[in-house]
């Protein structure tokens, strides 16, 4: 490509999907990199901070959506501590300085304040879009800003532990999407919705599911009737079956459906209009919620099973093996699937010979002490496996596996690309043979060679190690928990996962000589976590000054709870340690309790 | 042949020592992988007497998987001999002092383990609390009548009396029952009725599970009391509600049904089982 002109360039680049794609094309030379740049409309940065925000606005003015990932994966589950950073702040003060015509912002796991969302509403003019996953920090105020200022369609989607006063959410002029998933939302009130203006009628998703108080019901069926574009509507527990009947014969469009609760008084009149509701949704093809469902519920959804592609029954503990089967055994073209361990293995079964063009399986504990009871065991997969071939992506959580198991499931599904296994009690051994479960796994990553993610568990020695940096070539994020015996097994990771994004362990006898053993490693990975495990200061040291490019935080809480007496003796050992790539240096935003050295 | 002993086969609850501890061991799976992990990493086990206390901890502790925890942690993660506390066990909320002579109790959840969502946690903690005290804030309970092909929910507050939940049970159930109505007079009134028509066997009577899992008759107590110690109702049929007559502190209704179905084929009365049960 000699001499063409920039414009030309620019299209060509236009058709290039992958944001790894473009950063490749940049480097070239410094004409394309400066046509790219210029170009570029959509940046994803997975560590926040391992750039900084004003260098990525300065390199792409022109960007319209811009992600960014705050917290390591881990925090999901209380691992990070409260205040360790991921603030949202300087992203949108950088964006506000030089990127005006800003459309999206996407933020998972990140800190985001009222402030914040003051200058986000006030400075973009075009802005269209937030989306804010598991973040935290906000209230209504900033919500209230958001809605006064932002003249144009809205996606407004907030996932996770996020304060949002229900009362001031929706004076969203122009909404097009709201989007509220896996809250834990302050309630104020059912008045909220009512607030939504005469004016917006460019609704397309509605999603209040973790709203925890009332609804006016009558505003809410105002909302839906003027909002002919809705797609996607998810109720929360408080919405009543008929209050749900009268939304759904206003919207023959919808396409993702989560439902009220639907337990109550059981009136079959109410069902029945529920039923001739849902037959009128010809395109709907995903349902979700059963907030408290009742199992006298659950034939008057039959008549909408066949044409289901996703369903989501995790949040219902109410039904049971035999409710569960009536229904999925009607949803023949099911895909994606949810559900808790009560289906039992029984039910798996059903779900095998029913679904067969599953892709995506969910099973969630209902029972979390590990010595509890679990109705799904290996047995469940390997008849899922059988009969459920297009599967690609698994998340199972039971109380035991055997070796043999794994290897009829990774002959079966050779497809998988995320393969997440959770058995709950810590190192239990193949339950047949009291063997670790090294063969099982190591039959997973050998057959399924386009594996790009996997969760380990159970009893493990160094050997699955092995077998994984020997065999899963494409494996991006590896998470390892209670296994291994020595340093050899995360050095054999180090070694021979060539495409290894994310390594996230806890409880793990891996010390500095694994910390060490290949330090560039580091450089070609976002970030590692480890925590308790057997790594010590000394090491820790060491490896920050060998490797300049790399933040290495370490996080010893003093929190008398979880510490004993003796722990604080030995000050050498490394509580929690984050090591993760940046061009940004050390970040100065870090509390007492994070040193980064 | 002699040596098919079916000491091997055998359960046993002994405590553990000497050959006993041998039994125990080798038939617990839990022991046999514990061994499998010394074995393979040739590690000094610190004091084999610690961990047979395990095993008379676990025989009186229900969670005995917890155990497999610690051991395993301590045997693994120290290699050594030495009594050092684990890196692996200081995620576990309640640690324990390594004290040989201590029993060991259940250990407590690893922090952050099981890796599920603070959201799905809650949502499950809070249905099964409903699920399981019959007072919540709309005091929801199951309502199921024999013969009938559902059961129903009802939500106790929404009611202010035993008359106001005897109208709307009546109202749900009226499809069910041949005879119609189960009596227009409340629970109260319906209690002496069915009693004086125990063997009509038409007739229902209202009956609810309590707090501490006993089937009590419904209008013995206080309104008040009754919605918050009831957990689920039960319409049975009168013929099956024999024995459930008000006697004096006792609400058991096993007992009863089964000392009065003996007493009846013996030929005494209900008046007399209470002083029989006392005698007993």
């Amino acid at each position: 490509m000699t001499y063409f002109p920039e414009e030309v360039v620019e299209h060509i680049f236009s058709f290039l999907p992958s944001h790894s794609d473009r950063n490749t094309v940049s480097l070239v030379c410094k004409v394309w990199y400066e046509i790219e740049r210029l170009s570029r409309r959509s940046v994803f940065v997975g560590n926040c901070y391992a750039v900084r925000p004003e260098q990525v606005v300065r390199r792409f003015p022109n960007v319209r959506a811009l992600t960014v990932k705050g917290k390591p994966h881990f925090a999901d589950f209380n691992l990070v501590p409260p205040d360790w950073g991921g603030y949202a702040g300087p992203w949108i003060e950088a964006a506000a300085r030089s990127c005006v015509g800003l459309e999206e912002l996407r933020m998972k796991r990140m800190v985001v304040s009222d402030e914040s969302l003051e200058l986000l509403a006030r400075s973009f003019p075009r802005f269209k879009a937030l989306v804010l996953i598991s973040c935290e920090g906000f209230s209504t105020e900033g919500l209230a800003d958001i809605a006064s200022h932002c003249n144009v369609n809205l996606n407004l989607n907030c996932f996770g532990a996020c304060l949002v006063d229900s009362r001031t959410l929706p004076q969203l002029r122009h909404l097009r999407e709201l989007d509220l998933q896996e809250n834990d939302v302050e309630d104020r009130g059912p008045r909220w919705l009512s607030s939504f203006p005469d004016s917006c009628t460019s609704l397309v998703s509605l999603n209040f599911a973790c709203i925890k108080g009332e609804v006016d019901s009558a505003s809410l069926e105002r909302l839906v009737a003027k909002s002919p574009n809705l797609r996607s509507l998810r109720l929360n527990r408080a919405v009543s079956v008929d209050t749900l009947s009268k939304i759904l014969l206003r919207t023959p469009n919808l396409e993702d459906l989560g439902t009220g609760n639907l337990t109550e008084e059981f009136q079959t009149e109410s069902y029945l209009r529920l039923t001739n509701a849902l037959e009128k949704c010809k395109m709907l093809r995903s349902l979700s919620g059963f907030w408290d469902a009742s199992p006298a519920c659950v034939p008057f959804i039959y008549p909408l099973c066949h044409q289901l592609t996703g369903l989501n029954l995790s949040y219902t503990p109410t039904l049971e093996y035999s409710d569960l089967t009536k229904m999925i055994s009607r949803c023949v073209k099911l895909q994606r699937l949810w559900v808790l361990d009560c289906i039992s293995d029984k039910g798996l079964q059903v779900v095998a010979s029913s679904c067969k063009d599953l892709q995506e399986l969910r099973v969630f504990p209902s029972d979390f002490y590990v010595a509890g009871y679990s109705a799904v065991t290996e047995e469940g997969l390997v008849a899922i496996s059988s009969g459920c071939r297009k599967l690609t992506s698994l998340l199972y959580f039971c109380h035991q596996m055997t070796n043999e198991a794994l290897l009829t499931i990774a002959k079966n599904c050779p497809n998988f690309i995320r393969f997440r296994l959770c058995i709950l009690e810590p190192r239990k051994p193949d339950a047949t043979t009291n063997q670790p479960l090294d063969e099982g796994f190591g039959a997973i990553v050998r057959e399924c060679k386009g594996l790009r993610r996997l969760s380990i568990s159970g009893l493990l020695t160094d050997k699955v190690f092995m077998y994984i940096g020997k065999y899963a070539k494409q494996l991006e994020m590896l998470s390892i928990a209670f296994a291994g015996d020595s340093d050899e097994g995360m050095m054999h990771i180090m070694n021979g996962c060539k495409n290894l994004r994310k390594l996230e362990i806890r409880d793990s006898p891996f010390g500095d000589g694994a910390l060490l053993g290949n330090v560039a490693k580091y450089e070609t990975m976002r970030s590692l976590w480890m925590s308790s495990c057997n790594v010590t200061l000394k090491g820790c040291e060491i490896l920050a000054s060998k490797m300049p490019m790399l933040n290495v935080e370490i996080m010893n809480e003093l929190d008398g709870s979880c510490e004993m007496e003796e722990n604080s003796v030995d000050p050498s050992r490394v509580e929690k340690l984050y090591v993760y790539r940046t061009t940004a240096g050390a970040r100065d935003d870090a509390p007492n309790f994070v040193k980064i050295l | 042949m002699a040596g098919l002993g079916f000491e091997e086969t055998e359960l046993r609850l002994g405590l553990p020592g000497g050959n006993d501890a041998e039994e125990a061991t080798r038939s617990s799976g839990k022991r046999a992988f514990e061994e499998t992990i010394d074995l393979k990493l040739k590690l000094e086990q610190p004091a084999p007497e610690r961990d047979e206390d395990e095993e008379a901890a676990a025989a009186d502790v229900i969670p005995a998987a917890a155990n497999s925890l610690s051991s395993p942690a301590a045997s693994v993660a120290t290699g050594g001999g030495s009594m050092k506390r684990s890196p692996s066990q200081s995620s576990v909320v309640t640690a324990e002092l390594p004290d040989p002579e201590k029993p060991r109790a259940p250990k407590a959840q690893a922090v952050g383990w099981p890796p599920v969502r603070s959201f799905r946690k809650n949502i499950l903690s809070v249905q099964s609390t409903q699920k399981g005290a019959g007072a919540g804030v709309a005091a929801l309970v199951k309502v199921s009548m024999d013969g009938a092909p559902y059961l129903r929910k009802v939500g106790l507050r929404m009611y202010g009396s035993y008359h106001d939940l005897s109208k709307a049970l009546e109202k749900m159930f009226s499809s069910f029952t041949i005879a119609g109505s189960c009596g227009s007079q409340g629970m109260k009134d319906m209690n002496e009725t069915k009693l004086a028509d125990l063997l009509s066997g038409s007739e229902y009577v209202p009956t609810y599970e309590d707090k501490d899992g006993d089937w009590m008759l419904v209008g013995d107590v206080p309104w008040e009391m009754f919605v918050e110690s009831c957990k689920r109702l039960r319409i049975m049929k009168g013929s099956e509600a024999v024995g459930l007559g008000h006697t004096e502190g006792d609400g058991k209704m096993q007992e009863q049904m089964l000392r009065n179905a003996y007493l009846h084929a013996s030929g005494i009365s209900c008046n007399d089982t209470a002083l029989l049960f006392y005698v007993s």
